[in-house]
């Protein structure tokens, strides 16, 4: 046993209401500078959608992270060690500019200086990278945006392949369209494929909290990370010729703070909190068939509370406050201790150390000739509206496609607690359902009253401090005794020691 | 006289430099040791340009040490004549690829907006002297043929007496302007190789051949 700790994520997406805070907060703190234009560290997406890079879900296409091959062992998907070097010179899986999107601006300066003439002057879009004018703008950030330009994108969305011609038709119906929103960070995963792609070994793992980082002094720009993230995490700076993802911002986690996308989201639907995992058992927690996936990732997580896994956690010098945060943790018990929480795309085999509630709105049934289609679903002694989840309008193959590897009882076992929640807290406030009715609910969700406040309380009334905790890593201060944290404030950038010039567009 | 500068002189400039400064910029600026690739910004021709480019120019690096390194071998080797041409036509076929990489390279930082974008000057410096490289090394293979086999009694018997701290130009002094041409460019390509991207060649990882997948970093010792 080999008990180690990681700062680890929940994000509610029941509650993320798609309005991008994140994402500004992100590129305001990191993304603002020559060549990262395009990268959104953090973005929100909009599902069915193809995300961003578009079509990222895609494997097949760009070859990220780990595949279960025929003995038995997972194998990056994009090269073995040999092929890793003899691809060197040219990346096959590489996405490129236009799979995000070419960044511009708009010459302003010519609303000014214009000569005098008939016409008004316009502010033509200029690229970011060649500084030539772009009249044909194809693609942007959040182009697809609320469904924008669905036929296009949301109908290419790899998670769709699951679904029947019917179930995908009903998605697109008018006036009973369906959509939710997905937020994805970098998941700081167990078994990072950026990590084990990268040939100079410029990313690591940081051993006490777990946050993967670039050093952009080994980067070399061979550019494998990009391709090995099957979560396309990592992004090529087209400018420095480093690669770069994002950091969790460790400056901020270090003197106490939560990240900047966690601090600013408005629908507070992010959790932050240490898991305590067994690092013995990745190997055989990624080599198991895809419907075991999550199961295996949750018994990593080990019990913070157990008096054999505290002692592990001491012997392998994890300190008292970071047992304490663990047992703090928010995180652990949303994804271990209530199981509602799941690991996106978990066939990756990267063990990501992000997870999900997933969306239950709309809850709604599917329709039948312009009527919502709630026959027979009060068979169970299950309200009708609430207990729908056969005919969810948001069919459960899509999500169990993005939440648990496929396998749809593992989705299903979290919605039918969510619903016992609603039921239950319903009953209790509007007071419209009978207690037959409840318990029917409870008994599906195999929770109990108990629980469901618990829930409850962490996901609609929480306090700051309960959404984030935030371990004490207090590294700034340990070097602080040889080493100024502060000696190059304001003159050098992100992975810069050196001065740098300031950018000219 | 001039002839020991160039030939003498001007090597031992390049290489000492090229290491000096290679440590100096390794040791002080290790963020600009990088490939910089452009992959990113431009796909379609860096294909048919960086992959004929690459394995070209390895191909003809090594044969170029190996002769240098183990001149007795090579010698006996490319005495059958039958062998002599296989290996001549091999080199050509390379020489041909490298050259074709290396005018698609140069073309498509001319012509691609993206690509020229993250041009600096160096670069066109160095692609322009590897050009000539390219090009001298392929007009010495026409014109002067046999190289694989001369090059054994001319250009080998003075950079060995270079690397042995005894330099004799004896063996290279009267060969041909276009010969003496191509062995002074490669001088100046090692020199250029610390103040360019080339540096990427010094750090090429093979120690991803045996590394661990996982990379793991304490901030205190563990144990």
């Amino acid at each position: 046993m080999d008990i180690r700790a990681h700062v680890s994520m929940v994000f509610h997406l029941d509650k993320c209401i798609g309005c991008h805070t994140c994402s500004v907060a992100c590129k305001n703190i990191w993304t603002d500078r020559k060549g990262t234009e395009y990268m959104w560290w953090n973005n929100v997406e909009t599902k069915p959608g193809t995300g961003y890079p578009t079509q990222w879900e895609d494997q097949e296409k760009y070859k990220g992270g780990w595949a279960l091959g025929e003995d038995g062992r997972i194998h990056l998907r994009l090269h073995d060690r040999t092929n890793g070097l003899s691809n060197i010179f040219y990346n096959p899986a590489l996405p490129t500019i236009d799979d995000y999107y070419e960044p511009w601006t708009y010459d302003y300066e010519n609303l000014f200086n214009a000569p005098e003439g008939d016409d008004q002057p316009t502010a033509r879009a200029v690229s970011m990278i060649t500084g030539k004018p772009m009249d044909n703008i194809e693609a942007g950030p959040n182009w697809d945006d609320d469904l924008g330009g669905s036929p296009v994108y949301a109908a290419n969305d790899v998670n769709l392949n699951k679904l029947t011609e019917e179930e995908r038709e009903q998605l697109a119906e008018i006036e009973r369209v369906v959509f939710f929103y997905l937020p994805r960070i970098c998941n700081h995963c167990l078994n990072p494929g950026c990590v084990a792609a990268c040939p100079a070994g410029a990313i690591y793992k940081r051993g006490e909290d777990g946050i993967v980082l670039i050093s952009q002094e080994k980067c070399r720009a061979w550019r494998m990370c990009i391709s090995g993230c099957p979560y396309k995490k990592t992004y090529f700076n087209w400018s420095s010729g480093k690669s770069e993802k994002c950091i969790l911002c460790v400056p901020r986690l270090e003197s106490g703070q939560p990240p900047a996308c966690f601090h600013s989201c408005v629908g507070r639907i992010r959790y932050l909190g240490v898991l305590l995992y067994d690092a013995d058992m990745i190997e055989k927690s990624t080599s198991v068939p895809d419907s075991e996936l999550v199961a295996a990732q949750r018994a990593m997580i080990m019990d913070p509370f157990d008096p054999a896994i505290i002692a592990a956690a001491k012997q392998n010098k994890i300190s008292d406050a970071m047992i304490a945060a663990a047992q703090n943790s928010p995180v652990y018990k949303f994804v271990k201790k209530w199981q509602i929480a799941l690991p996106l795309h978990a066939e990756f085999r990267t063990l990501p150390m992000l997870y999900y509630v997933p969306p239950m709105l709309p809850i709604l049934a599917k329709t039948k000739d312009g009527n919502y289609d709630i026959e027979g679903l009060d068979r169970e002694g299950l309200p009708a509206m609430l207990g729908s989840l056969e005919k969810a309008r948001m069919p459960i193959k899509y999500m169990a496609s993005l939440f648990s590897a496929g396998n749809v009882e593992e989705v299903e076992a979290a919605y039918r607690k969510l619903i016992a929640v609603r039921i239950f807290k319903r009953a209790q406030k509007v007071k419209d359902y009978q207690q037959a009715e409840v318990d029917a609910a409870l008994a599906a969700g195999k929770t109990n009253p108990e629980e469901v406040e618990a829930i409850f309380r962490l996901t609609s009334l929480p306090t700051y401090e309960e959404r984030f905790v935030v371990p004490p890593l207090g590294r700034e201060s340990a070097v602080e005794a040889w080493e100024n944290p502060l000696e190059r404030k304001t003159e050098a950038g992100f992975g810069v020691r050196n001065k740098i010039a300031k950018r000219k567009f | 006289m001039f002839d020991n500068a160039l030939f003498i002189g001007f090597p031992y400039v390049a290489v000492t430099l090229c290491i000096v400064v290679s440590i100096y910029r390794f040791w002080f600026d290790p963020y600009s040791y990088s490939s910089q690739s452009s992959q990113f910004l431009e796909n379609r021709k860096l294909f048919f340009g960086s992959v004929p480019w690459h394995y070209g120019v390895i191909t003809i690096l090594l044969a170029h040490t190996l002769a240098l390194l183990f001149p007795k071998a090579w010698g006996l080797f490319t005495a059958d004549q039958t062998r002599l041409y296989i290996v001549e036509i091999i080199g050509l076929a390379v020489a041909l690829m490298t050259t074709f990489g290396l005018t698609v390279l140069f073309y498509r930082r001319l012509s691609d907006a993206r690509a020229n974008s993250v041009t600096s000057q160096w670069d066109w410096i160095l692609l322009f002297f590897l050009l000539l490289q390219v090009a001298l090394g392929f007009w010495v293979a026409y014109y002067y043929r046999w190289g694989s086999d001369w090059f054994l009694h001319t250009a080998a018997p003075w950079l060995i007496s270079l690397i042995k701290l005894q330099p004799n130009i004896s063996s290279v002094a009267a060969l041909p302007f276009l010969v003496k041409f191509h062995f002074l460019n490669g001088f100046v390509i090692i020199l250029l190789v610390p103040f360019t991207r080339l540096v990427h060649l010094l750090v090429f990882p093979l120690s991803y051949l045996w590394r661990e997948h996982q990379v793991v970093i304490w901030n205190k010792a563990r144990h």
